[in-house]
This record gives structure tokens, C-alpha cells and sequence, in this order.
């Protein structure tokens, strides 16, 4: 077996542009910092979700966050296999109703992710309406969903996967292309 | 992103003396997880839409069945309730024909309550839906257990080193064995505490320190476990009197409040206050019984959500058969 391939799609400056970009495009599509929650999908968009606040922070503005664990609102739930972990969830006190969400993933595949996410939060209300930005959209669509705030649209060969490191978990920040071995 | 998958339970829950460390911290930090949905404005998540679960309880109990029907509900899983009190027939008969009886309806899942210790294996090893234990003679009661370990988890920090002791009648009690073997399998040093016609012949054989005196014991312990005098149990003169008991074994405010640290308070209920347990140390500071009473919702939603899923091997099979 041969090792796969990395690639360097961005590197920890340019991931901090893109997602210091897609943070004033969330605010300036939710027309301001005010109403918007940005919330993290568990794992690293989680991470990602943080670093926009900080950039939305760092401007003088005030963000609420959350975060969302979906995988009990998966489409796959019904095969066979043991369980996946299920992570935190936790969505501002005062509620969703009437505010701006933005989620926030790091890669854009299927769809069937923010599928879930969008069921998630229907049981935590009614948002006035609902975002999606993403680090890195690779297409490989399954579902009818397109995201509204991108940091990267990518190009990626048969086998391959997109890897966003973050600091808290990988250790450094950035986003790889892993080709098939 | 693929997701980290916890490790596999087995087809059934049928005590902590079977599980791994590994096993039960999965079972903690699923429950963890699953507090938050119980505060939802909806409390309810999809992940067992479609499952059919049966509630056997042919011993009476309330809150662990309401425990059990409330995860069941927060998970999306339809559920029918048995109850059979004091059937004529004899215990292996009715079990297996209650067995076959469930089978032949397409079920999922049996949460099973019955006075036989033994009884949850006996079924589980006959059906090949998924068994869960709730409770089995003086056998078990695994998510009594697991409920007390998150609770005294989630005030103590990591159950490694801790030293819990678990006072009263430890003989006739699932709920001690449970926890016994679940403490002990976590780390934690583990006591018992009560008079010599309560505690089981073989008790050392656990690998558990025993204490004659309820002083000395609150004294060595952080977390104090009371277990329920099961007055139903006690006409083959365990005990002198109710007064008596509470003289010498009772967790009295005095007692408590002349340890040397701040003791942890548990009891799984129902309580005879003034008998095992004062009303002021039950309502007392130190006391995390009503949490137990919420933590036993959350993990349970964890057991049913953690073995719903089945073994690695037929996850292998199922993608080998699709691919074909």
C-alpha cells in the first residue's frame, strides 16, 4: 500500500481569509451581527463557527453561537453497526425563534448533513431564516441543498476527500486534499 | 466526516458485571450527551423511529418504568407495556412464552423487570431482539447502576480512586450488585455498610471493604449509596425493629455532618424517610437523589440508543451484501 497523497488546497493564511471573508458575508447577508446565532456543526464546524465569531467579535459587533451534533437525526441510522458517538449539542438559551442562523459546516459533500441539521433545528424552532456557509464546497451533491457563504470550491478526483484541519483537533489550521491511495 | 463509533455493547444489557471500562465510560458520555434533550422546547430526537419496544414488567415499579417509557418517547420509539402480576404458571414457562409471544410481532427491543435473577439472560438468550435488563431478583439493575455512576460522575469528577459506599440492604439488592460491579470496573474503592443479616455470606468476594459500624463508614467514604429497606422483604427477621434499624444504621444529619469531607448523598428509591435515610439529609445539601431520578432518563436513552445499532460483523455483512 502506498501512502495517499496530501495536498494543500489552503494554508493557515489563507484559511484564515477565507473564513474571515465568509464572516462578514454572513453578516452582511443576516443584515447584521445582532439577530444571527452562527452554529457549529459538530466536529470541526464547531471550530470553524468560533473563528468566525472571533472575527465578527474583533469588529465590535456581538455574536450569539451553538453548536449542533447531528447524528441522531442521520439518514443512515438505520443500518446495522455499532452507534456513533454522539457529541454536544447547544443552542443559545433564549431560543432560535425569530433569529438569523447561520450553520456552519466544514466540508459541503452530499448535503445529508446539513439535511439533518435543518431537521435538528426545526425541533429547536423556527428561525426567521436559515443559512449555510461552508469552508469548502466539493459538489457530490445528493439532496437539493446549495450553501450561501463559501470559503473554497473544490475540485476533487474520484476516491479523493477533503481534510479541514483546525487547531483543537488536528493541530494546525488548514484544508487538504487526500487522493485515493 | 465519518464520525467515531462507540464501542459495541452486544445484543443485550443484561448487568455491569459483563460490561468492559470501556464499555460503561461509552455508555456516560452517550448519556452525557443525551441530558440536553431532555430541555428542548421538543423532546424528542428521530434516532429510533420505527423501533417497536416492549416494556415486560412482571415485577410492580414505577419510576423505572416511567424512566424507560420517557427515553423511549424521547427517542421516537413506539412502545407497548406488559404487566403481569402473579401468574399461576411456573417462571421459565411463562417467560418463554411470553418470549415467543413478542417474537411473533416483529419487536425490537424487550426491557424486562422480573423477581427471578437470572430472568433477563434466560429471555434474552431465546429472542434475538435486543434484551435490556431493569431490574432481575437480586440480581442486577444496570441502569440503576449506570444512573449512580453518572450522578456521582458528574459532582466527583472521574470515578477512578473514589470511595463509595453503599449502606443497607445490600442482600436483597440488584441495585448494590450493580453498582458494584460498575464502581469496580471504573476504579472506585467500594464499601458496604449494614447489619450482618443484610449483607450477602460471600460480600468480600466482590472485592469490597466491609464496614459493621455506619460511623465508620461515612467516615471513610465520599460518596454514601443508601439503599431502601425493602420492608416488603423483611418478615424473616432481619432486623429487630424500623427504630431500631434507624438508631444504629440510619444516615442521620448528625452523622453526616460530623464526616471529615462533604459527603455525596444518593438513594434509588422509593425512600423510607426516618427508616435508611433522614428527611434531612434526603433534602439535604449534599443529596443528588433528584438528579439520579433525571440522569436515569438520559441513560437510558443511551443504553436504547447504543444497542440499537448491533455488532461491527453484521455492519461488514450488511455493506458486503449491498455491494453484491
Amino acid at each position: 500500500m502506498t501512502e495517499p497523497q496530501r495536498r494543500t488546497l489552503m494554508d493557515t493564511h489563507a484559511t484564515e481569509r477565507a473564513l474571515s471573508r465568509m464572516a462578514r458575508e454572513v453578516v452582511r447577508l443576516a443584515g447584521g451581527a445582532e439577530t444571527l446565532i452562527l452554529v457549529g456543526i459538530h466536529r470541526r464546524g464547531v471550530q470553524l463557527a468560533d473563528r468566525m465569531a472571533a472575527e465578527i467579535r474583533a469588529a465590535g459587533a456581538v455574536v450569539a453561537t451553538g453548536t449542533l451534533d447531528i447524528t441522531l437525526y442521520r439518514d443512515d441510522l438505520m443500518t446495522v453497526g455499532p452507534r456513533p458517538v454522539v457529541g454536544p449539542t447547544r443552542l443559545p438559551a433564549l431560543g432560535i425563534d425569530g433569529r438569523i442562523v447561520a450553520i456552519v459546516d466544514d466540508v459541503l459533500y452530499t448535503g445529508r448533513t446539513v439535511r439533518a441539521a435543518l431537521d435538528e433545528l426545526a425541533d429547536f424552532g423556527r428561525p426567521r431564516r436559515t443559512l449555510l456557509a461552508v469552508l469548502v464546497d466539493r459538489g457530490g451533491r445528493e439532496l437539493p441543498i446549495q450553501p450561501d457563504v463559501v470559503g473554497l470550491t473544490a475540485e476533487v478526483p474520484e476516491g479523493g476527500r477533503v481534510e479541514v484541519l483546525v487547531p483543537e483537533i488536528d493541530g494546525s489550521l488548514g484544508v487538504e486534499l487526500v487522493e485515493a491511495a | 466526516m465519518a464520525h467515531a463509533n462507540a464501542p459495541y455493547l452486544g445484543k443485550d444489557l443484561l448487568g455491569l458485571e459483563e460490561l468492559s471500562r470501556e464499555q460503561i465510560t461509552a455508555l456516560l458520555d452517550t448519556a452525557e450527551a443525551f441530558k440536553e434533550i431532555s430541555n428542548r422546547p421538543i423532546k424528542k430526537v428521530p434516532v429510533l423511529r420505527g423501533k417497536t419496544i416492549v416494556n415486560a414488567f412482571f415485577e410492580n415499579s414505577t419510576r423505572t418504568r416511567i424512566s424507560f417509557e420517557f427515553a423511549q418517547k424521547r427517542l421516537s420509539a413506539d412502545t407497548v407495556n406488559i404487566s403481569s402480576t402473579g401468574s399461576s404458571v411456573a417462571k421459565g414457562e411463562t417467560l418463554v412464552d411470553t418470549a415467543r409471544n413478542l417474537e411473533a410481532m416483529n419487536i425490537d427491543m424487550v426491557v424486562i423487570r422480573h423477581g427471578a435473577s437470572g430472568s433477563a439472560r434466560f429471555l434474552a438468550e431465546r429472542i434475538k431482539s435486543n434484551v435490556v435488563n431493569a431490574g432481575d431478583g437480586k440480581h442486577e439493575h444496570p441502569t440503576q447502576g449506570l444512573l449512580d455512576l453518572l450522578t456521582i460522575r458528574d459532582h466527583r469528577g472521574p470515578l477512578e480512586g473514589l470511595r463509595v459506599c453503599i449502606c443497607g440492604d445490600v442482600l436483597h439488592s440488584r441495585v448494590a450488585r450493580s453498582n458494584i460491579h460498575g464502581l469496580r470496573k471504573m476504579g472506585a474503592e467500594v464499601g458496604v455498610c449494614g447489619p450482618q443479616t443484610l449483607l450477602p455470606a460471600d460480600v468480600q468476594t466482590l472485592g469490597v471493604t466491609v464496614f459493621r459500624r455506619i460511623e465508620e463508614a461515612i467516615e471513610w467514604a465520599d460518596v454514601l449509596n443508601v439503599l431502601r429497606l425493602q420492608l416488603e422483604r423483611m418478615k424473616g427477621g432481619f432486623i429487630p425493629s424500623l427504630r431500631e434499624y434507624n438508631r444504629v444504621f440510619g444516615v442521620t444529619r448528625e452523622r453526616v455532618e460530623r464526616a471529615p469531607r462533604d459527603v455525596l448523598i444518593l438513594h434509588p428509591g422509593p425512600m423510607n424517610r426516618g427508616v435508611e435515610i433522614d428527611s434531612d439529609v434526603a433534602d439535604g445539601p449534599h443529596s443528588v437523589i433528584l438528579q439520579q431520578v433525571t440522569n436515569g432518563v438520559a441513560v437510558r436513552m443511551a443504553v436504547l440508543y447504543l444497542l440499537s445499532g448491533g455488532a461491527p460483523e453484521q455492519a461488514e455483512a450488511a455493506k458486503t451484501g449491498g455491494d453484491a
